[in-house]
């Protein structure tokens, strides 16, 4: 077949998903944002997605700053410069690791088991019935996973944050010499509220690209145990690029001179 | 406007196709108020599509649907809505919400989209569950606590909850024994009997001629023959006697070998 014909077929089609998934977030927004709205979904979206995403966020951080501090240490060592290991560390957590690994856990954990959920209510026309019954689908199943992946994610890196900063300094501390205080010090003096705001918007963007994956994927399953298992691959893969390829525009956007 | 002339349910030149395959093609349709309409026809005819398209599920091609006289394609949005929420549908495999109690489903409509308090509502289940033959312990049981005879009762509870005027039945007795198939048809009888418009879309002759007034036989995406029950043994139509009876033989095509 001809190059030229297979890279606009699959330009085409990237382009026709990329139309599908805006579309489906505006038609979700759209009716979303209108009553009638259902509390107990959005407290549901909210502790799936927050509270019960709590220890693997913790867990990732905590070793990834422990790591960060290991790294750093054994590289600054070499030119006498192991004191900007804590501005490293709190740096690295704030601005990048702390919102891209919470990201890329979540999209794992929610993302796919979203994508799972709706996949297996669109097969079994449990989201058919939502229409029946006089409910949106929309406003019931998908507004709700979104703001909670908007309103979660942040509050998840902003835990991962501290817990990651206290992974770096057990390391230091316990493991490298350093004096707590001293090492206390070094991470809050460089550390401006930008690092953080960045954090957390990106954490946002990402939260929000995460439910809309899983939502999306989900809601326009295919039929069968394959056609669900697609979606879920499909909304942590999508979710997962999308995020890394938003990490770099954010971070151009707010750190780009 | 709606006057007691009007059919529950008239369409016209309905229209819908998957890529290249046409499913209806304008396809006419009346179902009589306060009737029992059966459709029948072979797997993968649109019967299912047709339901859909009606209750606003799938959005058709061309064509117009009228509920109670109100356009739901064309028609405004509220107006439409308002329309449907006069239908209730009872799907194939019960489509029950298996994060929420059998009550829960029952009383889904109720709570969510009407506004009626829990205990108010959980009163109300328990009654409709006991016109479907459930006993009030059923009440608390999840979905996936069920058989599927038990879901499909659950399912048709909270298709009349909020008594719909016009109710759907998707493949009512598929999957289930002939004893509890008999049974379903029966509850099926017994809450449409005079009062509500029903459209049933079935495989089952058993089904039909148990629960329909009138049947139609939808081919080729239209409707081929429609007629009186009484005239299902007799339908001087080939196809329909075909499918009735039960024959690989006869104009409508079967594969039987990949060949």
């Amino acid at each position: 077949m001809n190059p030229v014909r297979i890279i606009g077929r699959g330009s085409l089609a990237v382009m026709e998903t990329l139309g599908r998934i805006i579309l489906f977030a505006a038609i979700s927004i759209g009716r979303g944002i209108l009553p009638p709205y259902y509390p107990k979904q959005y407290v549901r979206q909210f502790l799936d997605i927050g509270y019960y995403s709590l220890p693997v966020v913790g867990l990732t951080a905590i070793f990834t700053g422990a790591v960060l501090a290991l790294q750093s240490y054994t590289g600054f060592q070499r030119f006498q410069a192991e004191s900007a290991i804590p501005t490293i560390v709190v740096l690295s957590v704030t601005r990048e690791l702390g919102p891209v690994l919470a990201g890329l856990m979540v999209a794992g954990r929610v993302g796919a088991s979203m994508a799972a959920e709706l996949g297996t209510m669109r097969v079994t026309e449990q989201i058919d019935a939502l229409s029946t019954l006089t409910t949106d689908p929309y406003r019931y199943l998908i507004m709700p996973r979104l703001i909670g992946g908007l309103v979660m994610l942040p509050l998840l890196v902003v835990v991962a944050m501290i817990i990651g900063v206290m992974g770096g300094f057990l390391v230091s501390v316990n493991q490298l010499g350093f004096q707590p205080v001293s090492y206390l010090n070094d991470t809050f003096r460089f550390l401006e509220a930008i690092d953080v705001v960045s954090g957390l918007v990106k954490a946002a963007v990402f939260g929000f690209i995460v439910a809309l994956m899983g939502s999306y994927h989900g809601f326009n399953s295919g039929r069968g145990a394959q056609g669900v298992g697609a979606a879920t691959t499909m909304a942590v893969v999508t979710a997962s690029i999308l995020i890394l390829v938003s990490n770099y525009f954010i971070t151009a956007l707010f750190f780009d001179r | 406007m709606s006057t007691a002339d009007t059919p529950a349910i008239r369409i016209r030149g309905l229209s819908k196709r998957f890529g290249s395959k046409v499913v209806l093609d304008n396809l006419d349709l009346d179902v009589d108020r306060g009737r029992s309409l059966v459709v029948i026809g072979a797997s993968g005819t649109g019967k299912s599509v047709l339901i859909k398209c009606i209750l606003g599920i799938i959005e058709p091609d061309a064509g117009t649907i009228e509920i109670n006289g109100v356009d739901v394609v064309r028609g405004r949005r509220r107006a439409a809505a308002k329309a449907r929420a006069e239908c209730g549908m009872l799907f194939q495999g019960g489509a029950l919400f298996d994060s929420l109690k059998v009550w829960e489903n029952v009383a889904f409509r109720l709570v969510q989209a009407e506004g009626m308090n829990r205990r108010e509502a959980r009163e109300l289940a328990i009654q409709t569950l006991a016109r479907v033959g459930l006993k009030p312990e059923t009440a608390d049981l999840m979905p996936a606590e069920l058989s599927g005879g038990m879901q499909k009762r659950v399912g048709l509870a909270r298709a009349i909850a909020s008594e719909p005027s016009i109710i759907f039945f998707d493949e009512p007795t598929t999957g289930l024994d002939p004893i509890m198939a008999d049974v379903i048809n029966q509850l099926i009888r017994n809450v449409t009997a005079g009062q509500r418009t029903a459209l049933t879309i079935t495989h089952d002759m058993q089904s039909v001629r148990h629960i329909a007034d009138k049947v139609a036989m939808i081919y080729n995406g239209k409707i081929h023959w429609s007629g009186p029950v009484e005239a299902i043994d007799d339908p001087q139509d080939a196809h329909v006697e075909q499918f009735v009876q039960g024959h690989s033989e006869g104009p409508i095509p079967v594969q039987i070998t990949a060949d």
